[in-house]
């Protein structure tokens, strides 16, 4: 069997916020890999610092210490200019509040994308993927939530990224809506084989899950594999 | 201590925290104020001065002057109905030579007043003349300054021919001559023409006028007709050879500065306007957003039992905050400028004080009108919110809704990338306020357009009058008309190349109702040193018979070529000739009508006559030239074009350059004003969008780009409609200058567009530029986290 191809690998990752005299350490030394096309679930309490570690290995911010490994680029000795070309050619991202471009229709914000992607898809067909091409010209506000963010996986999926990362994305959602959001993301990595990092509040989500990733206090406080995973429809919330 | 309300303490901290947008706006305010202020008060100083200056010396409002009236005849003009007071006068040109000047200058010999008469000196220093001791004089404070002349200085003149010793015993200045304009000069000169009050029985000796007098002031009884007055006095004088009576409004030193005048007031009329309206646009776009963004703050504060009207006191307060700090910068600028402006005037002008008023009005006005500029741009955006009921205005408003531009076809075939198209519908969301953007950015174009145009039209004014039509390198004007024979004196004078003859005579033309008082000239026929141009600016020869006007005469006289005109001679016999108009002509200084040299000797019956003579002259040969006509009997006065040409140019250079540096600073700070607050405007709008963007891995300059290319659309679609308004401003400010002292063309070349739009472009990148440390800092973290 071939061995899987590690997308991240984290060594003794730090994160430190100074604000005046006060300091809080949002990561105390996180070890971490990640192999393609893995869905893992990150669970944690607020504070617990799953937003930060998905920040950094996203390219959004800079570690205090340690190593992150995207393939075989460091991100951890990247420049801001560094940092947004990984983001623009690597990384698909999903938001919480969506944050669509609101005077851009479904399918021009998907283009909006694509105009800046090396080996973009066809839009129409990552609206297809999440099964939102008959509502593509239609504008955010004219379209909901769960659509939405629907949207806003097509986007992210439609530059063919590596690793698609996702925070609290069911977080504005109520449970139906949520189950069809998740359906997307599950068929797009399945689709797609991008690495998927999810994370939630929502611990019924964690069966969908290859591997489970627990945070607190800043560090990784356990991981777990599922042998069996559900499909959306099996969970609730 | 103080305690502030908890609103109080707000307002100052968003005051603080607003800090730059608050200071642009203030700034157009400012500029208002200002503007205001200095158009205001300068035009109230200069009026206040002058009226003072006028009563305090007993200026007169009529004036005339004639060959020789016995004195008697001053009881006959005192005694005409509506006269409260006439003084008789001898007033002669004499030849100036000076030591330190080669070219011969004039001073203009005037009767000294007495001390009840009218038109008063303003003694500067020393003493009037003695009246027992001859050969004393008070000169004029502008030519003692050229010349370094000092109570004891002796200057000498060429007096009827003979050279005289003039010891100068006093330094004044005169309310006839606050302006004062050498003979065939465009601008004072003082250092070639000074003025001379010498005793009265000085000048009668020196010119054969005992007992007589050649020039007549008279004071007018209040609310008496001038023009009856001057038809009565006409009469009395017609046999003395009066050459008609005139109004103080056409008296020289007074017709110029009320030519400034009205620039001024057109000012004052024009800018702060302009400024006012974008200021209150910018409040407007500002605390629209401002409201908006803190619509849930609002139903709090109602929530918690504040009324509409305290909410509504809030913002105007903070608007009237902004309005107070303009109001504050622009009153000490205004002061400033002014201080600036009375010194242009005390150079310029002589003037033996000048009052700047320190009248509060101007000062209340303006702070009046900015206050009330800023609140009615807030009155809108504080309706909208004010009254809502707290439940609504505490949930989030209802999403913009945004569309497709015609209906997406022209993204459709233009395919625009998303970013451009983010860009025109953000833009076009808000279509009055984009209107606005463009408006204002275009209302600093065309301030510099409505300014800009004066140079290339001052030299396209020159070219016409001093390259095409006088062509001529001095005219040598007689005291008296002469007979023929003095050209060929000229000629033989050394280094004149070319001359010709020119006779010029005082007449009143009149058609139908209206009539003026003009110089005829008479020019030699076959010449080329005088030239006639057709309004389309073809050269034309003198007519054999008949007159040609200047377009700006026809104009008042309502004559056409064709038309028959009266000409009343208002010298020799006085004769009446009618005369037909066979052409018009092109000019652009004073009024003029032209003929030839033979057809002015036959309607005037004198015989072959001059009373100037053109030369073209040797410059190897000048100071010779010079000294000979020092040394011609009869010479008047001596007109050098170079000198008046360099004379008027630095004039003018120094009066543009100084309103062309205020007219930048002020479309600057349009263009700053507009330009920075609707990209901090729309930065505010979209920065949640433009931040996501940054996590989907767009540039800083990319992201940037998008902001930057709804700043370009504005500033772009502003300049066509500045140069629009512009050419407005310019056209309406050649209407309003033109008077009949001069007429300005209207030239505008590709610089006069090209200048104001790469200024106003400069100030957009400028502004531009402060905004882009603020893209740049974009949070990408806190978007993920925050609805909006």
């Amino acid at each position: 069997m071939d061995q899987p191809v590690p997308i991240f690998r984290v060594h003794g990752l730090t994160k430190t916020y100074r604000s005046g005299t006060v300091e809080v350490q949002a990561l105390r030394g996180v070890d971490f890999e990640a192999t393609a096309g893995e869905f893992i679930v990150i669970l944690g309490p607020s504070g617990s610092g799953k937003s930060t570690f998905l920040n950094i290995i996203g390219g959004l911010d800079q570690a205090t210490s340690g190593e992150v490994w995207f393939l075989d680029q460091e991100l951890t000795g990247l420049s801001d200019a560094g940092l947004t070309r990984y983001r623009r050619d690597h990384v698909g991202f999903v938001f919480q509040f969506y944050n669509l471009v609101p005077s851009l229709t479904a399918r021009e914000n998907v283009r909006l994308v694509t105009e800046i992607a090396r080996r973009p898809m066809n839009p129409l067909e990552a609206l297809a993927m999440v099964g939102l091409e008959d509502r593509m010209h239609h504008f955010p506000a004219q379209l909901s939530g769960g659509e939405q963010q629907r949207v806003a996986i097509a986007r992210a999926i439609v530059k063919n990224p590596e690793v698609l990362l996702c925070d609290e994305p069911t977080g504005a959602l109520d449970s139906a809506t949520g189950v069809r959001v998740l359906e997307a993301l599950m068929q797009v990595n399945g689709a797609t084989g991008a690495t998927t990092l999810v994370i939630t509040h929502n611990a019924a989500i964690k069966d969908l899950a290859h591997r489970v990733v627990r945070f607190a206090n800043g560090t990784i406080s356990g991981i777990e594999e599922n042998p069996v995973r559900k499909s959306p429809a099996e969970v609730s919330w | 201590m103080i305690r502030l309300a908890p609103l109080q303490m707000k307002l100052l901290r968003d005051l603080r925290r607003l800090w730059a947008q608050v200071l642009a706006i203030a700034l157009v305010m400012a500029a208002g104020v200002a503007t205001l202020v200095l158009g205001v008060g300068a035009t109230d100083s200069l009026e206040r001065t002058r009226q003072t200056y006028y009563e305090e010396n007993r200026f007169a409002e009529v004036f005339a002057s004639l060959t020789r009236a016995p004195r008697s005849l001053l009881d006959k003009i005192e005694a005409v109905d509506g006269v409260l007071d006439a003084d008789a006068r001898i007033v002669r040109l004499a030849m100036l030579d000076m030591p330190d000047m080669a070219e011969p200058g004039n001073l203009l010999l005037v009767s000294a007043p007495e001390p009840q008469g009218l038109n008063r000196l303003h003694l500067r220093q020393g003493r009037l003349p003695d009246p027992g001791r001859v050969g004393e004089a008070v000169v004029s404070q502008g030519f003692a300054a050229a010349h370094r002349l000092f109570p004891g200085s002796r200057l000498r003149v060429l007096v009827n021919g003979r050279k005289r010793e003039v010891t100068v015993t006093g330094i004044a200045i005169s309310p006839e001559y606050i302006y004062a304009l050498g003979p065939g000069d465009m601008m004072p000169d003082p250092r070639r023409f000074g003025i001379a009050w010498m005793t009265d029985e000085d000048l009668a000796d020196a010119f054969d006028l005992r007992g007589a007098f050649n020039d007549v002031l008279v004071k007018l009884v209040p609310g008496a007709s001038p023009a009856q007055v001057i038809a009565r006095i006409d009469a009395l004088l017609a046999p003395y050879g009066g050459r008609g009576a005139t109004a103080r409004k056409d008296q020289m030193s007074h017709a110029f500065l009320d030519a400034e005048l009205r620039q001024l007031r057109g000012m004052s009329r024009v800018l702060p306007p302009i400024f006012l309206a974008v200021a209150a646009f910018l409040v407007n776009m500002t605390l629209s957003r401002l409201i908006t963004l803190e619509r849930e703050q609002i139903g709090l504060l109602k929530a918690l039992g504040y009324g509409p009207w305290a909410i509504a006191r809030h913002y105007v307060g903070f608007v009237a905050a902004i309005a107070v700090i303009g109001i504050l910068i622009g009153w000490v600028a205004g002061a400033w400028m002014g201080a600036g402006l009375a010194r242009v005037y005390a150079r310029f002008f002589d003037f033996p004080y000048l009052i700047f008023t320190r009248s509060p009005q101007p000062y209340a006005v303006a702070a009046l009108v900015t206050l009330g500029a800023a609140v009615a741009g807030a009155v809108t955006a504080v309706r909208a919110v004010a009254w809502l009921p707290p439940a609504v205005a505490m949930s989030p408003p209802a999403p913009v809704r945004h569309r497709k531009i015609l209906g997406g076809a022209p993204e459709r075939y233009l395919r625009l990338p998303q970013t451009v198209v983010m860009t025109a519908r953000h833009l076009l969301r808000w279509p009055l306020r984009a209107a606005g953007g463009v408006l204002g950015v275009a209302f600093a174009v065309a301030v510099l357009v409505g300014s800009l145009w004066s140079f290339g039209s001052i030299e396209r004014m020159i070219d016409l009058t001093f390259v095409r039509t006088e062509r001529q390198d001095a005219t040598l004007t007689f005291a008296e008309a002469r007979p023929r024979a003095a050209l060929h004196a000229v000629r033989q004078m050394p280094g004149v190349l070319r001359a010709e003859p020119e006779r010029v005579v005082a007449v009143r033309f009149s058609h139908g109702s209206a009539d003026r008082r003009v110089a005829l000239a008479g020019v030699a026929e076959g010449g080329d040193l005088s030239r006639l141009l057709t309004p389309r600016e073809r050269p034309m020869a003198p007519p054999d018979s008949g007159v040609v006007l200047s377009e700006t005469l026809a104009d008042l006289l309502g004559a056409r070529a064709g038309d028959d005109v009266i000409i009343e001679v208002l010298e020799g016999d006085r004769r009446v000739i009618k005369a037909r108009v066979v052409g018009l002509s092109l000019g652009y200084l004073g009024l003029g009508a032209t003929t030839s040299l033979s057809a002015l000797n036959r309607m005037l019956g004198e015989g072959a006559v001059i009373s100037a003579v053109r030369v073209k002259l040797d410059p190897a040969a000048e100071s010779a030239f010079f000294a000979a006509v020092k040394e011609t009997p009869g010479a008047g006065f001596l007109t050098l074009k170079h000198l008046t040409l360099r004379r008027f140019r630095d004039t003018m250079a120094e009066n543009i350059l100084i309103s062309t540096v205020v007219y930048l600073g002020l479309a600057a700070v349009i263009a700053v004003g507009v330009v920075y607050n609707f990209a901090r405007i729309s930065l505010s709008e979209q920065g949640r969008e433009l931040a996501s963007l940054r996590v989907l891995g767009f540039t800083r300059g990319e992201v940037a780009g998008i902001l930057y290319g709804e700043i370009a659309a504005v500033v772009l679609l502003a300049q066509p409609l500045g140069w629009l308004i512009g050419t407005g401003f310019a056209v309406a400010v050649v209407q309003a200058f033109s008077s009949e002292l001069y007429r300005v063309p209207l030239v505008i070349g590709p610089e006069v567009y090209a200048t104001p739009s790469l200024v106003v472009i400069g100030a957009a990148l400028l502004s531009a530029w402060l905004v882009r440390g603020r893209i740049d800092r974009l949070d990408m973290v806190e978007v993920l986290k925050t609805r909006e």
